[in-house]
């Protein structure tokens, strides 16, 4: 399966907050989306999981418009952790896990031994089995944003589009977090605001400014002290990590 | 995709809607038997046979015309009442995500009060729709405003429970201005019914009419369980796992307000089952939607059909208004459910 964006540009309330941007991921692979607020991160998201169609240009899953594709069978290839997803509902975990399961599910029919196993799968992979009969309530942050991949995961996607995952998490969650998603059997697009995160686990980035892609490819390739410059108007210096190889983005507080 | 067997919850399920429905009829007659003229179980029993099976068990006529003319019709109705409002609550606590939302967030019953007066004061219809007809338009009529006032605002839910709110201020307001300009004493009582509520003088057309348009509402509500569940983290979430989300808001919306709609012009605007019963029926069967549903329909009616029958009864021969008993029985049994779920959720 693969999803892509191929010249899409979306007006939303008046504004363009998505012009002429092309997303073409490689299966499998860890697509990091950048750029400062309001650059079309989570509007390009939305786009991609199909809650909203753009105004020009094409989404398409597997070749074929993804507007012409059913709902259930979008949500059984690609899913979503979205920001903020709060509830609150005295909701136990597994439930939650169990939400992923909604697009394959038959009008009366309950538990299938394949949701059954997609969900104590799901659980596992993210390392809450035995928080699964907890409340939602009484998880930590890192363990809901965990519980939301797992909820995710149970929708047995190929695609897994991620919405700043690691906002408010503390910083040992942010690596397990990422660490998690580039590990997954699937290919993953996150917007990301860190760009050392972004350099460490995404294996390509795309660079969005005011609804454009401004720069694409390779961590290493893309993020250099002047792009940097040019899209968040900071100063910053990049160093290649003798050990591992990766870029290492250091900022300079003095103004550009 | 290969689909494995269905565990046997479904089974359990199936017997458990069967209790429900045993609960009901129980409550039914055993509620019909209580009253300033008590009937014995036995009589009610051959009442019932005699009308549904066609026996002719003799029983005193007295008690026939009491039973089948008064109580039972009243019983019926309180059931059917229960169990709608119940429903009605359910799907809007969810769908809008506001565990204050209740059947009359969306400004049903002020409308329907609106639709009362216009007949019954005013006049207006010439006594070709009656005073329920009246109410039964005014509560769409202030629907359709929450509806057109939604369709304007980008806010979603929120928007949805504002339009609420400011449908259910102008229509009250209009009724408090149709009331103060132009009505009597007498006319203000009858206003003052659609507002509390009463259960008085139900006949079996009411019966008919309450208990099809809860039953159709039940079947609809239903299909949609699966949808509803995955709301519970938002719009966004429920759009990602493939639910239509504005599809499912405005189908539900719509049997919600028609539910409502048909149970005030029949019995009045009956407060807090609506809003706690689902509560009520949450604390005790969990958040599912397959269960909850079922669950505050069999609470509600049971809930409601006890609570008529002490109200009839507690204070004979002055009846209580329905909606004074339902608050007061309900508000001490929610405290209680909702202690009892404190000391677990420590746990």
């Amino acid at each position: 399966m693969t999803l892509e964006a191929h010249r899409v540009s979306w007006r939303r309330g008046g504004t363009l907050v998505i012009d002429d941007v092309t997303l073409c991921p490689l299966p499998g692979s860890t697509v990091g989306l950048l750029g400062p607020n309001g650059s079309g991160k989570s509007s390009l998201l939305r786009l991609l999981q199909g809650v909203s169609a753009p105004d020009t240009g094409r989404i398409t899953l597997d070749g074929a418009d993804l507007t012409s594709v059913r709902r259930r069978h979008v949500a059984r290839t690609v899913a979503t952790v979205t920001q903020h997803a709060e509830t609150e509902v005295d909701i136990l975990v597994r439930d939650v896990v169990r939400l992923g399961r909604t697009p394959y599910r038959s009008l009366f029919g309950g538990d299938t031994a394949d949701d059954a196993r997609a969900i104590d799968r799901a659980l596992a992979h993210v390392g809450l089995t035995d928080k699964a009969d907890r409340l939602w309530r009484t998880l930590s942050g890192g363990e809901r944003q965990r519980a939301h991949i797992a909820r995710a995961l149970a929708q047995e996607p190929t695609e897994l589009l991620l919405d700043e995952p690691t906002n408010h998490l503390d910083i040992r969650h942010q690596l397990e977090l990422l660490a998690l998603v580039a590990d997954l059997p699937v290919t993953a697009i996150v917007a990301l605001h860190d760009l050392n995160l972004a350099a460490t686990f995404c294996d390509s980035v795309l660079v969005l400014q005011d609804g454009r892609a401004v720069a694409g490819g390779s961590p290493r390739d893309v993020l250099t002290p002047e792009l940097i410059g040019d899209v968040y108007g900071v100063r910053a210096r990049v160093a290649e990590d003798a050990v591992t190889g990766r870029s290492h983005v250091l900022f300079d507080p003095t103004p550009l | 995709m290969t689909r494995g067997r269905p565990l046997p919850r479904a089974v359990l399920g199936l017997v458990l809607g069967l209790l429900g429905l045993v609960a009901i009829v129980l409550s039914v007659g055993v509620a019909v038997t209580l009253g300033p003229a008590d009937v014995s179980l036995v009589n009610v029993r051959d009442i019932l046979l005699n009308h549904l099976a066609l026996t002719d068990i003799p029983v005193r006529v007295s008690e026939d015309a009491i039973v089948w003319q008064e109580r039972l019709p009243r019983a019926l109705v309180a059931a059917a009442c229960g169990a709608g409002l119940g429903l009605s609550g359910v799907i809007l606590q969810s769908l809008l995500r506001n565990p204050l939302a209740d059947p009359f967030v969306l400004g049903v019953s002020s409308g329907a009060s609106t639709g009362a007066v216009l007949v019954g004061v005013l006049g207006i219809g010439g006594g070709a729709i009656g005073l329920s007809g009246g109410a039964f338009i005014g509560a769409l009529a202030a629907f359709g405003f929450v509806l057109l006032l939604a369709r304007f605002s980008s806010a979603g839910t929120a928007g949805v429970i504002l339009a609420g709110v400011a449908s259910t201020q102008l229509f009250s307001a209009l009724t408090s201005l149709v009331v103060f300009a132009f009505a009597d004493s007498d006319e203000t009582r009858g206003v003052m019914f659609w507002l509390l509520g009463s259960l008085e003088g139900m006949r079996w057309d009411d019966v008919a009419l309450s208990s099809g348009v809860v039953t159709a509402g039940a079947l609809v509500c239903l299909v949609w369980a699966r949808s509803l569940d995955a709301f519970a983290f938002g719009e966004d979430v429920a759009a990602s796992l493939g639910i239509h989300v504005g599809r499912t808001r405005l189908i539900l919306l719509i049997v919600t307000a028609l539910l409502t709609a048909t149970l005030v012009s029949i019995a009045g605007a009956i407060g807090f089952v609506g809003l706690v019963l689902p509560h009520a029926a949450r604390l005790l069967f969990g958040q599912r939607h397959s269960r909850v549903i079922p669950a505050t329909i069999v609470l509600g009616a049971v809930f409601m059909v006890w609570v008529d029958a002490a109200s009839r009864v507690v204070f004979a021969p002055t009846p209580l208004p329905v909606g004074v008993g339902t608050a007061l029985v309900g508000v001490p049994v929610f405290v209680l459910l909702l202690l009892r779920n404190k000391g677990r959720g420590r746990a």
